[in-house]
């Protein structure tokens, strides 16, 4: 239609992204760290400096056998050197003096770096409708909100404290819905997982607050193996946000967390994520290597389980939060943004699994790449024999910025009976340098104009995150795109 | 009319991907004016067009573009948008996800801006543009539609229209907006058009057919060819090559 010149729009393109990353600075802390590298005593001494329950070092070696016989997965689109195990830090913790009592007690570098990501743990000034668990490498260092949340019958606390002080659900949940032998980072994580958060909410109850982990990685050498899970009683709901940061630094940190949900009858659970670890520079040094499984249960009929994530940061993310829909009339949901840029490559997508009857399904994908970046959908709709009337609607879109970026979408869809309605709908669109000149010779500038079409292009996906994540995720993405036209 | 021109372009040459398409181009365009330029396909209007607006992807290898005087040809299109050069679309461009009444509304705050006036909040801007839709006839629904998606070919020439109506711009290029049309909707756009030209603006209208010219009056008529305009004439001009073809002035 009208002749591009391939190097002006290429040069536009080039100026598009290079937003600094203003989390990247770094904490000097005292540290309890195990030395580098990988093997069978590391995990009996994570094991014991956590002062673990028989059931659970079992747990750690049975996985770790698992591991040891696994191979990295290979089928996603993501290039990456291998790792190397043994030059990880898996336990790095900041030294504590005393047993603390109160938040106000924690160490006030860790205070301040939270305060820095504009997360305040203090009583005076955190926010007050979202209780949060602060976790800093490898050790959870605080929970706001406790005694309000316990109140109402609502545990939420670390993992650690949750393995301390209520066992019993942690030996009858922990690795049922991410079995430790699913794949080969659930293996690894389940040996050598250090911190992660938990949450109970009883039957009957709505949780009173939005629940919220937020992740640092602070270390150079250490990878973060965190874990969570969520476990919602019949009859109850609870919204759960996640987010998380990381320094600066031109080496890859390795990030392999699970999440596993569980919602019983009626449950409902809302899961959302804000993932901004540091992406690597322009030339793709550097940054965090993300792989994520995320699952979750909906054990009970009617329950529901909903994932609405924004993935802009992170060097790789491979990462599929998924529904296994086995109570009757059970709802998952998938909505999600995933923005790459430079280098990025980011393999993402869900899984739904329908196994009850009249399960329905819904997935709403929203790739933007910029830059040379590497963007992918994958997902999975299985849809077995016994889910009669089972229905799943999918949407996945994609939005090119520039030239040199590349997006993929990989559905799978298998059903197994004759009574489902399975809808898949897919676009590739792109941002080009005809749509911004329409819009600088209106007068708009390029800023604004790429804001509008991202905002235009996300907002089915922005509609679903929790009003204090919306406009940070709106304004996220345009920042990091800032600059990249023109 | 008065004796400066509002736009005065003098011995332009421009390139795209190397290849020399405007080749000593010179036009005077006063206020109160309605030029109309055809030519064969290839002869560089749309061409003329883009390099006007200041589209990145042409460059200009010798001339002026003076707008007003000053020399624009290193002003960037937004600043030449804000100081009152249209570019009306021969195609105009979809934007999916983004409501046509927020584009529309985000241009009109831009220019609102750029002239030191108070921006409008949406509700002053439907009052605003309620008005403007009568004049291309066009129903409030369409706002709430995103910008020329899944817009008819006449809907998107309407919606052009629109927006030169709403931005108030002083020099219009109308890049073959009556293709496509059909006579209902050309006249519409005509009419717009008319209502909106003014003393103290100026129109350039590029177009292929004589038939545009029996709706809108040029006051100039130019053929332009191989990237420069190689005749001048008044109206009549354009009916005697509807009879003769461009082959004539060979």
């Amino acid at each position: 239609m009208i002749n591009q010149s391939n190097k002006t729009l290429n040069t536009n393109i080039t100026k598009l992204v290079n937003q600094p990353y203003k989390y990247g600075f770094s904490t000097t802390i005292e540290k309890d760290i195990i030395e580098k590298g990988l093997n069978e005593n590391v995990i009996r001494l994570i094991s014991q400096k956590k002062q673990e329950p028989n059931f659970l070092l079992e747990f750690r070696l049975k996985a770790y056998k698992k591991w040891l016989q696994m191979k990295c997965p290979e089928w996603a689109q993501l290039k990456f050197s291998e790792i190397d195990y043994q030059n990880i830090i898996y336990y790095s913790a900041p030294k504590i003096k005393k047993k603390i009592n109160s938040l106000d007690e924690v160490d006030p570098e860790l205070l301040e770096t939270f305060e820095k990501l504009g997360i305040s743990l203090s009583e005076q000034k955190r926010l007050t409708n979202v209780a949060v668990d602060a976790i800093f490498d490898s050790v959870s260092i605080g929970t706001t909100f406790k005694e309000e949340l316990a109140q109402e019958g609502v545990i939420f606390c670390s993992i650690s404290e949750a393995i301390q002080e209520y066992p019993e659900f942690i030996e009858k949940y922990l690795g049922t819905v991410v079995p430790i032998g699913d794949n080969y980072f659930s293996a690894l994580n389940s040996a050598v997982f250090t911190d992660g958060s938990f949450c109970y909410i009883p039957k009957n109850v709505k949780c009173p607050l939005d629940l919220s982990t937020y992740f640092r990685i602070n270390d150079q050498q250490s990878g973060q193996f965190e874990r969570t899970l969520i476990i919602a009683d019949t009859n109850s709901q609870v919204s759960y946000l996640e987010g998380c940061t990381a320094p600066q630094y031109d080496n890859n940190q390795l990030h392999a967390a699970i999440v596993e949900l569980i919602a019983f009858d009626n449950a409902s659970i809302k899961y959302s994520t804000v993932q901004n670890w540091y992406a690597g520079n322009e030339y793709g040094q550097g940054g965090v290597y993300n792989f994520v499984t995320k699952r979750g249960l909906c054990a009970g009929i009617n329950s529901k389980i909903s994932w609405t994530q924004v993935e802009t940061g992170s060097n790789i993310t491979w990462k599929y939060p998924s529904c296994l829909l086995v109570g009757n009339n059970a709802q998952g949901e998938f909505y999600s943004v995933a923005l790459t840029n430079n280098y990025q490559q980011a393999d993402t997508g869900t899984k739904m699994i329908h196994v009850g009857k009249k399960t329905r399904s819904r997935i709403i994908s929203k790739g933007i790449s910029a830059g040379k970046s590497k963007n992918s959908y994958r997902g999975l709709v299985n849809i077995t024999s016994k889910a009669l009337g089972a229905r799943n609607y999918s949407q996945c879109d994609s939005l090119l910025i520039g030239n040199l970026s590349n997006a993929n979408t990989f559905p799978f869809i298998s059903v197994q009976n004759a009574t489902t309605k399975v809808e898949h709908e897919a676009s590739t669109s792109k941002i080009g340098e005809e749509q911004i000149f329409y819009f600088l010779q209106r007068g708009i500038s390029i800023e604004k104009g790429i804001e509008l079409m991202i905002s235009g292009f996300c907002r089915d996906v922005f509609t679903e995150l929790p009003l204090e994540f919306a406009a940070e995720a709106d304004r996220l993405l345009s920042l990091k795109l800032e600059g990249s036209v023109g | 009319m008065n004796n400066k021109p509002i736009l005065e372009i003098k011995n332009l040459k421009a390139t795209i991907n190397t290849n020399e398409i405007l080749k000593n181009l010179n036009l005077k365009v006063h206020s109160g004016e309605i030029h109309a330029i055809m030519g064969p396909n290839g002869s560089g209007k749309s061409t003329f067009s883009k390099v006007l607006a200041g589209h990145p992807a042409y460059e200009v290898l010798s001339g002026e573009i003076l707008f007003k005087g000053k020399n624009i040809l290193e002003l960037d299109p937004e600043e030449r948008s804000h100081l009152g050069i249209f570019l009306a679309f021969q195609y105009p461009i979809e934007i999916p996800g983004v409501s046509n009444e927020d584009f529309l509304r985000l241009a009109y705050n831009a220019k609102q801006k750029f002239k030191n006036q108070p921006e409008v909040d949406p509700l002053e801007f439907l009052m605003i543009i309620n008005q403007k839709l009568e004049l291309v006839d066009m129903s409030p629904t369409f706002l709430s539609r995103n910008v020329n998606e899944g817009f008819s070919g006449g809907e998107k020439k309407r919606n052009e229209i629109l927006q030169m109506v709403l931005l108030d711009s002083e020099l219009s290029i109308l890049d073959e907006t009556d293709s496509g049309l059909d006579i209902d909707a050309l006249k519409i756009i005509s009419q717009g058009i008319n209502t909106f030209m003014s003393k103290e603006k100026a129109i350039i209208l590029i177009t292929h057919y004589q038939r545009l010219l029996d709706y809108i009056k040029p006051d100039f008529v130019h053929v332009m060819r191989n990237g420069k305009i190689i005749k001048t004439g008044t109206a009549e001009l354009a009916k005697e090559l509807e009879i003769k073809g461009y082959e004539w002035l060979k």
